[in-house]
C-alpha cells in the first residue's frame, strides 16, 4: 500500500508508542530493584545493588524458587507423557469422539483459572483427604499437568501433521517393527516439538498462581505465591523487587531457546 | 539383547501392528483417565453443586437440589452489577487491546524494513514469557503515589488514576496485548501485496483501501485476537486484588465466597463460563476460531 509520507510517520510514531508501553514497565522492574528506598516512587533517590544481596539471602524467597521448579519440572513431565499420547492418538488414528478430545484438552486453559482450581480444590478434598493423602506439592503438579497437556499436544500434533505417516511406514517395510520404527524414525521427527512443548509448559507451570492458590497445602508456597504474599508487605518491597527483575530477566532465556527450537512455529506455540 | 527379549518386543510390536484399536487404547488410557475422570470429574461435581445450598449456620454443604442460587444471581443488585461490570471491564480491554495493537502490528508487519520482521515479532513475544505476576507488580509500581504515572502527568496538572477500576482496565490490557498484535500481525503480513496495488488502480486512495481492502480482511484475527483478550480478562481476579483498590469483578465474587458458600461460589464461577462459551459461539460465526 502507497502510504503518504505524514501517515508513515503517524505509523511510525503511534507503534513506537506501542512498543513503549509494552517495555517501560519492564524497564521500570529491573530499575526499581536498584531504588534503596522501600517506596516506589519516581524518580529513585538513588540506585545502589544492596538489596540484591540481601535479596540473595532470603530465604522464602530460595525456597519457593526451589518448589517452583519441582512443582514445573514433575507438571513437564506429566503433561509431556500424556500430550504426547493424545497427539499420536488424534493425529495417526480416527476414531469417535476424536473433535470432542481436541475441545476438552483446550478446556482447562481456556476456562478461568479460578473455575479449573476450586474444580480441583474440592475434587482432591473429596477424593484425597479421606485417603490420607493431604494437599501439598502432589496436588499442586496434578493440576498444573491439567493444563500443561495442551501445550504439548498442541506442539506435537502440529508437528505430526505436517510430517505424514509414509516415513514410518517406509521403515516398516525395510523390516523395523513398531517400536523401532518410533525410535529411529518419529521420535527424531518430533524431539525438537517436544523441547519446545516442554519449555512452554515448564515456562506457563512456573508462572502460574490461581491454579496454585487453591491446589497448593499449608507450607507449599510456589515463587508466584511468594511474591504475591509479599507484595503488600512494606517491609518486604525491596526483596519483592529484585525478585521481580530477576524474572523478568530469566524471560529471555526460553524466546532465546525457543527460537532456536522452532523455526516453523512463529509465536513459539505459546499463542 | 538377549533372544529371549528379542522375541517378546518383537511379538509384543506385531501384535500392536496387528491390532490399530489396541494401539489406540494404549495410547488413549492414561489421558482419558485424567482428563476425562479427574477433570471434567471435578468440573461436573463443581457445577452440580451449584444447585446445592449452605447451611448459614455451619456453612456445611446441604445436597439438596435446588435452584436458589442462580435466583439469587439473577436477582441481588450487587451480582448484576458485578456480572456487567466484569463484562464491560472484559470488552473495555478488547477494544482498548484492538486500537493499540493495529497500528504495532501494521508497522511491523507492513512497513518496517523486512530484515526487521522477525526481530519484532520476537520483541512483540518477549513480555509473554515475563512473568504474569511481575508485569502486574510493575503496573502496581507504576500507579503508586507518586510513582511513574503520577510523576509523567505531574507537568500538565494532573495525576495518575491510582488504584480502582483504571488502574484493572489499563493492567488487564497491557497484560494480554500480545495476544491482540499477533494475530493481527500476521494477518496483515499475508495480505497479497498486489490487492493494494488492484485498490489503488481501481482509484481508491490508502484511507479507502484500508476501509475496504485490509479492515475486511483482517477483522476475523481480531476477532480470534479478541478470544484470549476477553476471555482473560472475564476470568482474572488477581490483578483486580493487586491493582483494583476495592473494585469487585466477578472472580473476586467466586474468591470470597469459596470458604463458607461453596454452592454460591460454583454458581457464581458458571457466570464466566457461560458467557465466555456464547462469546465463542458469537466469535465462530465470524471464522476466525479455524485461524487461532
Amino acid at each position: 500500500m502507497q502510504l503518504s509520507r505524514p501517515a508513515r510517520i503517524a505509523l511510525r510514531v503511534a507503534a513506537g508508542l506501542g512498543f513503549a508501553v509494552i517495555y517501560v514497565p519492564l524497564v521500570l522492574v529491573l530499575v526499581n530493584s536498584l531504588n534503596p528506598d522501600r517506596s516506589a516512587s519516581w524518580p529513585p533517590p538513588g540506585l545502589t545493588p544492596h538489596w540484591w544481596s540481601v535479596a540473595w539471602e532470603n530465604s522464602g524467597a530460595r525456597a519457593a524458587l526451589w518448589t517452583s521448579v519441582k512443582a514445573g519440572l514433575g507438571a513437564t513431565a506429566t503433561a509431556l507423557v500424556l500430550g504426547t499420547l493424545i497427539a499420536f492418538a488424534v493425529a495417526r488414528h480416527r476414531f469417535f469422539g476424536r473433535n470432542a478430545l481436541s475441545f476438552v484438552v483446550v478446556l482447562p486453559i481456556a476456562l478461568p483459572g479460578i473455575v479449573t482450581g476450586i474444580a480441583l480444590n474440592s475434587a482432591f478434598s473429596t477424593v484425597l483427604e479421606p485417603l490420607g493423602v493431604g494437599l501439598g506439592l502432589f496436588t499442586v503438579v496434578v493440576g498444573h499437568a491439567t493444563f500443561c497437556i495442551v501445550i504439548v499436544f498442541n506442539n506435537v500434533v502440529a508437528r505430526l501433521r505436517r510430517t505424514s505417516g509414509s516415513y514410518e511406514e517406509a521403515a516398516m517395510d525395510l523390516g523395523a517393527n513398531t517400536f523401532r520404527a518410533f525410535v529411529d524414525i518419529t521420535f527424531p521427527l518430533v524431539r525438537s516439538a517436544l523441547l519446545a512443548g516442554a519449555l512452554l509448559a515448564f515456562a506457563l507451570s512456573f508462572d502460574e498462581i490461581v491454579v496454585t492458590t487453591f491446589t497448593a497445602g499449608p507450607g507449599v508456597q510456589t515463587l508466584p505465591l511468594w511474591i504475591f504474599d509479599n507484595m503488600t508487605r512494606p517491609q518486604q518491597a525491596p526483596v519483592v523487587n529484585v525478585v521481580a527483575a530477576v524474572l523478568v530477566l530469566l524471560s529471555v532465556i526460553p524466546i532465546y531457546v525457543a527460537q532456536r527450537l522452532s523455526a516453523d512455529t512463529p509465536t513459539g506455540g505459546r499463542v | 539383547m538377549a533372544p529371549q527379549t528379542r522375541t517378546v518386543s518383537t511379538r509384543t510390536a506385531g501384535a500392536l501392528h496387528r491390532r490399530p484399536r489396541l494401539r489406540l487404547a494404549l495410547l488413549l488410557a492414561a489421558p482419558l483417565l485424567w482428563l476425562a475422570v479427574l477433570y471434567l470429574g471435578s468440573l461436573t461435581v463443581l457445577f452440580v453443586s451449584a444447585f446445592w445450598t449452605t447451611n448459614s449456620f455451619t456453612s456445611e454443604v446441604v445436597k439438596v437440589w435446588s435452584t436458589d442460587n442462580f435466583r439469587e444471581l439473577f436477582t441481588t443488585p450487587v451480582y448484576r452489577q458485578v456480572i456487567l461490570r466484569s463484562v464491560g471491564v472484559a470488552l473495555a480491554v478488547t477494544v482498548l487491546c484492538a486500537v493499540i495493537a493495529f497500528p504495532v502490528a501494521f508497522w511491523t508487519a507492513r512497513v518496517a524494513r523486512p530484515r526487521w520482521r522477525p526481530l519484532l515479532v520476537v520483541a512483540i513475544l518477549t513480555p509473554l514469557w515475563a512473568s504474569y505476576l511481575v508485569k502486574v507488580y510493575a503496573w502496581r509500581l507504576i500507579l503508586s503515589e507518586g510513582g511513574l504515572a503520577d510523576w509523567m502527568l505531574r507537568p500538565f496538572g494532573l495525576s495518575g488514576p491510582g488504584y480502582g477500576l483504571t488502574a484493572a482496565v489499563l493492567t488487564l490490557t497491557y497484560l494480554w496485548l500480545p495476544y491482540m498484535i499477533l494475530p493481527v500481525h500476521t494477518a496483515l503480513e499475508q495480505l497479497p501485496a498486489n490487492l493494494f496495488d488492484a485498490s489503488a488502480d481501481l482509484g481508491a486512495r490508502a484511507g479507502r483501501t484500508f476501509r475496504s481492502v485490509v479492515l475486511p480482511m483482517v477483522l476475523p484475527s481480531v476477532a480470534a485476537g479478541s478470544v484470549f483478550t476477553f476471555s482473560l480478562s472475564l476470568g482474572d481476579y488477581i490483578t483486580v486484588q493487586i491493582v483494583g483498590g476495592k473494585t469487585q469483578l466477578i472472580g473476586n465474587l467466586v474468591y470470597s465466597n469459596i470458604e463458607l458458600n461453596l454452592p454460591m461460589a460454583a454458581a457464581l464461577g458458571t457466570v464466566p463460563v457461560v458467557v465466555i462459551v456464547l462469546y465463542l459461539l458469537a466469535v465462530r460465526r465470524t471464522g476466525a476460531l479455524s485461524s487461532l
